[in-house]
């Protein structure tokens, strides 16, 4: 290359890297989305439940119903609500007052006593609407249920050593020992503050100019294709550094996710899907040729896939294999793994080498099509 | 029919043509509802299912044999892996081909013949923690119903667990439900604040304030396209959720129709309020994805609100997504009644409200 198309080009990037700096609403989101993310990810997103609303029945009265309820009581997790009929505390779970109730039996003190088995005397109801919170209090109520009957089986004069004790586990997380959700969330999360600066931002910005028909004027002042689409690319590579690199400080120094590997191999990662994003918005702005719809398009094709099917938030060997494959072909779920990966496992390359290779193809596919699209657009 | 009227239905009438006018717009409008339709349901789950589980077993007793014999017939694993020593271990959890892998001591068998029984050791992907903690769920209960001692046994009184609205704590009921409302709040907020930049752009929404067109009005008829486009989207949902899905519709449809308007009209006043803030289509578009996504993120649909810290779960009363997320599920799965929700129905109104009389202030300002 000589001289003269380098200068074209560097005075396009200037060009371009003025109009980012005038229009804050740019600075704004790759600056203030990623802070808002983190912060977001890092303590409003809990897989964990803390309180739980738990409504009480006791038909009984007896002693040791009585000492259910305040075992029930004593539960950290718990915050029992007693009631006075099942109705009022049907009315209750269905308006989304309770997350569950348990109802003890008339009789429960007699066969307590006697240790007959004649019919289930204590009923744990939940709100199947809400499967997690659903889980968390079946297991809880559960495990305070068999505190309690180990301690009526003890006042009986049994043995303290019960069947669920004959077999422990004894549980030890790799990688992440405190199993904090957080950990994996944090890392997983960035995903989305790339597609957002990456390729949501590309695509408006981009499709803007097609409606105003300055990048025609471009390519009919002598500018190339190539020269057009590096102009919008290194600009914009820049600003998803910077939103990346929020990510990455907020995540380990705020919110003390280990990061195990290098900082090298976590900005090869970065880059390489921020390659692709900016691919994917460039060739949605370039069809799209109109804000609006590119702005819907990309929603759809780039951002609602890296949330929902890279593997960050909801498990994808859960799904079925149909969905599978589709998650497979989204770059986003190998982002996902690489980060996690690097966080928390470190530099593992027999993981990072086949999601970077996925990701690389996405970035150079991606930018070729555009490459394309762009000259056919203009004959 | 007097003057007022007339203008408002004509103004209706523009606004609905800017919006389901031109084939394009309405099937980018129809077209995230169907993909979300058919990918949400199945994606979003957290459930634990399919996975491998990968034993280390250094003992090859009786006992052992016996536990992964349970182990191999629980959907959470589809299939039950040995491995021969660490090296293996190490390279499966690497991979993230393992999501828990256990390990079973030598001896393991005799010393729980012999009344002595040790742990058996789960190594678990932190990487995947929240899965690797759900599968553990599952391997404990295993072992909890591997009896032992009899006796012990029939001394207890007996328990039963149901979970009402949804048996089997599928998470595709949870899902259509809250879709209903996701759906809504991507065209509502969009419809109205990008109708009014882009009025803005071209100048015409200098004519629009000038016309005898009063505030309200204008609210209003910005208001309605988002409010027929959320009703149009939110029956594609339901029909789909009650044919295709086969999900049982328990309440009132008509009260969730109800309850939807001051549902859009409350997106429709922070549409209205984020375009006042903006001038060109590009920054309502942005203010509109930086509402949205914490909005999302905060309603419940992706985790529930109780567990959240204290201080969030009070500033998402100002959030329209978590009140409706609310009602569309109670109505849909619980047959809950329009009065289980009086309060979620005062704090939309009061968005809307709030919103609406805010932006209008500001647009009137900047005409004086």
């Amino acid at each position: 290359m000589s001289a003269a198309p380098l200068f074209r080009l560097a005075a396009l990037i200037k060009k371009e890297l003025l109009q980012i700096l005038r229009d804050p609403s740019t600075l704004i989101i790759a600056t203030l989305f990623p802070v808002l993310l983190m912060l977001i990810f890092g303590s409003g997103i809990s897989l964990d439940s803390t309180v739980v609303r738990l409504g009480v029945f006791d038909q009984d009265g007896s002693p040791p119903a009585r000492r259910l309820v305040e075992t029930y009581r004593h539960t950290p997790g718990f915050r029992v609500v007693e009631g006075k009929s099942t109705d009022e505390l049907s009315d209750l779970l269905r308006a989304g007052k309770l997350q569950g109730f348990v109802v003890l039996d008339q009789g429960l003190g007699r066969q307590v006593l006697t240790g007959s088995r004649v019919r289930p005397v204590v009923q744990i109801v939940t709100d199947g609407a809400e499967p997690n919170g659903a889980n968390f209090v079946a297991a809880y109520a559960q495990g305070a249920f068999a505190v309690w009957s180990e301690q009526e089986l003890a006042r009986r004069g049994y043995g303290p050593r019960s069947p669920a004790r004959a077999f422990s586990l004894e549980t030890r997380a790799w990688f992440n020992p405190s199993t904090k959700s957080r950990n994996s969330l944090l890392p997983g999360s960035v995903t989305l503050v790339m597609m957002v600066v990456g390729a949501l931002l590309t695509a408006l910005v981009v499709a803007r100019e097609w409606e105003r028909g300055t990048m025609e004027a471009l390519l009919t002042a002598g500018v190339s294709r190539f020269e057009l689409l590096v102009s919008k690319l290194i600009p914009y590579f820049l600003l998803g550094q910077v939103a990346f690199t929020i990510c990455v400080l907020m995540a380990h120094l705020y919110f003390d996710v280990p990061l195990r590997g290098s900082i090298g191999t976590l900005y090869l990662v970065g880059s390489t899907f921020l390659g692709g994003a900016l691919g994917m918005g460039l060739l949605i702005s370039t069809l799209m040729r109109n804000q609006y719809n590119a702005a819907q398009v990309t929603l759809n094709a780039a951002f609602l896939p890296g949330l929902m099917l890279s593997g960050f938030l909801f498990e994808i060997r859960s799904m079925p294999v149909a969905i599978q494959a589709v998650s497979s072909i989204i770059p986003a779920r190998y982002f996902v793994t690489a980060m996690q990966t690097v966080f928390q496992a470190g530099d593992v390359w027999s993981v990072l080498t086949p999601s970077l290779i996925g990701l690389g193809l996405a970035a150079v596919g991606f930018l070729g099509v555009t490459f394309f699209v762009t000259r056919r657009r203009l004959e | 029919m007097n003057a007022t009227v007339i203008r408002l239905l004509a103004l209706i009438k523009k606004e609905l043509q800017m919006v389901i006018g031109d084939t394009q717009s309405l099937r980018l409008l129809i077209a995230p509802v169907v993909m979300m339709l058919l990918v949400f349901p199945f994606a979003a789950t957290l459930e634990v299912k399919n996975n491998a589980l990968y034993v280390l077993d250094r003992d090859g007793g009786p006992v052992a044999t016996e536990i992964i014999e349970r182990l191999s017939h629980t959907p959470a694993f589809s299939q039950v892996r040995r491995l021969r020593g660490e090296a293996d271990m190490r390279a499966v959890i690497d991979r993230q081909d393992a999501l828990v892998v256990l390990q079973i001591g030598p001896h393991f068998s005799e010393r729980v013949l012999a009344g002595q029984p040790e742990p058996i050791q789960a190594i678990l992907d932190g990487r995947r923690s929240n899965s690797g903690q759900i599968a553990l769920g599952y391997v404990q209960s295993i072992l909890a119903g591997i009896p032992v001692g009899t006796a012990l046994d029939a001394a207890r009184p007996p328990l039963v667990v149901r979970h009402w609205y949804n048996q089997n704590l599928d998470y595709y009921r949870f899902i259509l439900p809250s879709l209903v409302a996701i759906i809504a709040t991507f065209s509502a907020l969009i419809v109205t604040a990008m109708s009014v930049a882009r009025e803005r752009e071209q100048g015409t929404l200098d004519q629009l304030l000038v016309s005898p067109l009063t505030p309200w009005m204008l609210f209003v008829g910005k208001s309605i396209p988002a409010l027929v486009v959320a009703l149009i989207q939110a029956t594609i949902i339901l029909i789909a959720s009650v044919f295709f899905y086969g999900v049982e519709f328990r309440g009132n449809v008509l009260s969730l129709y109800l309850c939807l308007v001051p549902y859009v009209l409350a997106l429709a006043g922070i549409g209205l309020f984020i375009s006042t803030v903006c001038s060109t289509q590009q920054q309502a578009f942005l203010g509109v994805f930086l509402c949205m996504m914490p909005g999302i993120l905060l309603s419940g649909f992706v985790t529930p609100i109780d567990n959240m810290p204290e201080i969030l779960q009070t500033l998402t009363w100002a959030n329209p997504i978590r009140h409706f997320i609310a009602i569309a599920k109670g109505i849909y799965l619980k047959a809950s009644l329009v009065s289980d929700f009086t309060d979620n129905l005062i704090a939309l109104g009061c968005i809307a409200v709030v919103t609406a009389s805010v932006s209008l202030a500001l647009f009137q300002r900047r005409l004086s």
